[in-house]
């Protein structure tokens, strides 16, 4: 990393990679609701509209479906489309050009035409905004084949992983949280990617692999240093990219620690923690019990109540727990 | 039926001195979820409900606290639900935007906008298939005309003919956008005459011709020839969400203050208190009576919210 010190918080790093990548390539466009205000999607779209204009900076109607099949068309005729759902839930409305049309396209038309596009969804959970204004659903995005789902966890991340989803020539999606907009941390100030498909060990340790994305990074971050002082050595491993995973780097890990618990802010049943533990059973690691655990939400909708909120997120706590149990 | 303006006045007054009853506990804090309030827009609630019979089934969307006040549902209930206690209409897991009640045919309400707009499709099409006369409404705001299960919604309910009452409140706003910036016609109940659906236009903030324009509506859907789009012209008084956009963080009301200063002069409640009083159907007195039982009453039901218990610690599995 050259810019050694420069510091942005992981909304303008996203911000940051929007303005470099638009600068770098004409053929991308942003579309989605709230483009042109902060009142969706806070300053991570801030200065595009003005400095690239209506035609390639496009607040829309709320059209889920039509903006987002709108992007993949662009896309297969030549443009480098993202389309912003400012919250993940409303995405629901697009599954069609998601799944049908963007992850199945280029293979059922014979690779004749590439599908480069970016569906880019916010986490915004928690202060009483209930069950339709609260999911994480990176883990049902993960199961159609075609897609490539990254979810990253700090500012670099946010800015090398945004860059990469743009200029990567099929669907990326790219689902951030607002929990961790105003995190601040160094990002240099060229463009650079990080490669998808790749996770990185963020904390050495020896004891156990806490293997985590997005938000709960932090989360077990801050376990392993409650951890430690238990006498506990928590290696933590941030998957960055939840489609396709880093195989190699989380059986290295687990191979290691012999012990795996996986933290992740989506649902239990058929989720990404599920799919990580299968991974490494198959591969003949943690073979015994409590050897592997997952911590997740529940397989429950979000409550309303901030007495059931409490119980339902996850933090450093649940997952010291976890460990410890 | 026909419900006297005394009645409409009655129903719009609690609706507004229930709103405007949140607005010091969410700038304390102590509401949290987004509250999304509906005042300025109390006519449309009272005059499409008053035709309604307590069998009859509406659906709501983000802005329903006047959708199910208008409909019967309990004030102390709504409120808890909104303080997310247990005791709400909801329990505590819904809060303000998810309210139902089920013996008085509020059906629920959620923040998707227009998905519960073929949720009362398909209530409208049970009560066709059962023939017990009941009669769906589907309240969903200007914003909602962008989704194409509307287009869809329409057109089935049309070619089924089913006992449904598609109501757009047109605030002229949908979050920071002006309709204009939305859609090229500003008239959006022309959206259903392509597909054979009675459409019409109303002064959304007239609650007697909200009245009269939802007891056709409805009269039409019961005798077989629904169903029905209406289109009330309103204005919200207050912010998106919460009681105003310009003090929450960055947000701010992009709508002109001579725009909102003009609604204001067009206030629903002060004008059905001057038909009331012009035509002396009832005394100022008796208004004064009215708005101040509706006081008490929210007064009443704050203290009900506010000794309320949470919901339990822990997950509660849905039933
Ligand atoms: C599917 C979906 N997309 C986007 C949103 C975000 N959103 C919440 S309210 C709203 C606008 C609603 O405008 P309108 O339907 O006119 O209702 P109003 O708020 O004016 O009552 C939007 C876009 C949402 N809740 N659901
Ligand atoms: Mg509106």
């Amino acid at each position: 990393m050259t810019a050694k010190g420069r510091k942005l918080t992981y909304s303008l790093a996203i911000n940051e990679a929007l303005h470099q990548s638009m600068e770098r390539d004409d053929s991308v466009l942003l579309l989605g609701q709230g483009v042109k205000s902060p009142w969706y999607v806070g300053n991570t779209a801030q200065g595009l509209l003005k400095r690239f204009g209506k035609l390639r900076v496009i607040d829309t109607p709320v059209s889920e479906n039509a903006m987002t099949g709108a992007a993949v068309g662009a896309s297969i005729v030549g443009m480098r489309a993202v389309v912003v759902h400012p919250r993940v839930d409303f995405m629901l409305y697009a599954f069609d050009p998601i799944v049908n049309e963007a992850a199945n396209w280029s293979y059922m038309n014979g690779s004749r035409t590439p599908v480069p596009v970016v569906f880019w969804g916010v986490v915004n959970r928690g202060g009483e905004q209930a069950a339709q204004h609260s999911q994480s659903l990176h883990a049902t995005f993960s199961h159609v084949p075609g897609l490539k789902v990254v979810m990253p966890a700090t500012p670099f991340d946010a800015k090398g992983l945004m860059t990469a989803a743009i200029r990567d020539d099929g669907p990326v999606v790219f689902i951030d949280d607002r929990w961790l907009y105003d995190v601040e941390g160094v990002v240099p100030a060229e463009p650079y990617v990080v490669p998808i498909g790749r996770g990185i060990v963020r904390r050495e340790g020896k004891d156990v692999s806490l293997v985590a994305s997005s938000y709960m990074v932090a989360e077990s971050m801050k376990a392993a240093a409650i951890l430690e002082r238990e006498g506990v050595d928590a290696e933590v491993v941030d998957l960055r990219t939840v489609k396709p995973l880093d195989v190699a780097l989380i059986l290295a890990s687990v191979g290691k620690t012999g012990r795996a618990v996986i933290v992740d802010g989506g649902w239990k049943t058929c989720g990404l923690a599920a799919e990580v533990a299968a991974l490494i059973a198959e591969n003949g690691l943690c073979g015994g019990k409590n050897l592997i655990r997952r911590v997740t939400l529940p397989d429950t909708p979000a409550p309303a109540s901030r007495s059931l909120e409490k119980g339902y997120y996850l933090d450093a706590r649940k997952i010291v727990e976890a460990v410890m149990r | 039926m026909r419900v006297s303006p005394k009645d409409l006045y009655r129903a719009m007054v609690r609706i507004r001195v229930c709103e405007e009853s949140f607005v010091e506990p969410i700038l304390a804090r102590e509401i949290l979820c987004p509250v999304h309030l509906y005042t300025g827009q109390e006519a449309v609630a009272a005059g499409v409900c008053a035709a309604l019979s307590k069998e009859d089934y509406i659906f709501g969307n983000h802005r329903s606290h006047g959708h199910y006040l208008a409909k019967g549902g309990g004030m102390r209930e709504l409120v808890a639900e909104v303080y997310c206690r247990e005791t709400g209409c909801s329990r505590g897991w819904g809060g303000s935007m998810h309210l139902v009640d089920p013996s008085v045919g509020m059906m629920g309400s959620a923040p998707i906008v227009a998905g519960t707009v073929s949720l009362a499709l398909g209530a409208a099409l049970a009560s066709k298939i059962r023939g017990d006369g009941r009669v769906a409404v589907s309240f969903f705001g200007d914003g909602a005309s962008g989704e194409g299960v509307l287009c869809e919604s329409l057109n089935f309910a049309a070619l089924e003919r089913l006992p449904l009452l598609f109501v757009c409140e047109n605030n002229l706003y949908s979050t920071h956008l002006p309709i204009d910036e939305i859609r090229v016609s500003r008239k959006i109940f022309e959206l259903g005459i392509p597909f054979g659906v009675t459409s019409r236009r109303v002064d959304g903030n007239d609650a007697l011709a909200v009245h009269e324009a939802a007891r056709k509506a409805v009269s039409m859907c019961r005798k077989g020839k629904g169903p029905v789009f209406l289109e009330c012209l309103t204005y919200r008084m207050r912010g998106h969400v919460g009681p105003d956009d310009n003090i929450q963080g960055t947000h701010t009301d992009i709508r002109p203050p001579a725009e909102v200063e003009k609604w204001r002069r067009k206030d629903p409640i002060r004008r059905i208190e001057r038909h009331i009083l012009r035509n002396r159907v009832a005394s100022r007195e008796e208004l004064a009576e009215i708005r101040a039982e509706a006081e008490a009453e929210v007064r009443e039901a704050h203290d009900f919210a506010r000794r309320s218990p949470f919901p339990g610690e822990g997950i509660t599995e849905p039933t």
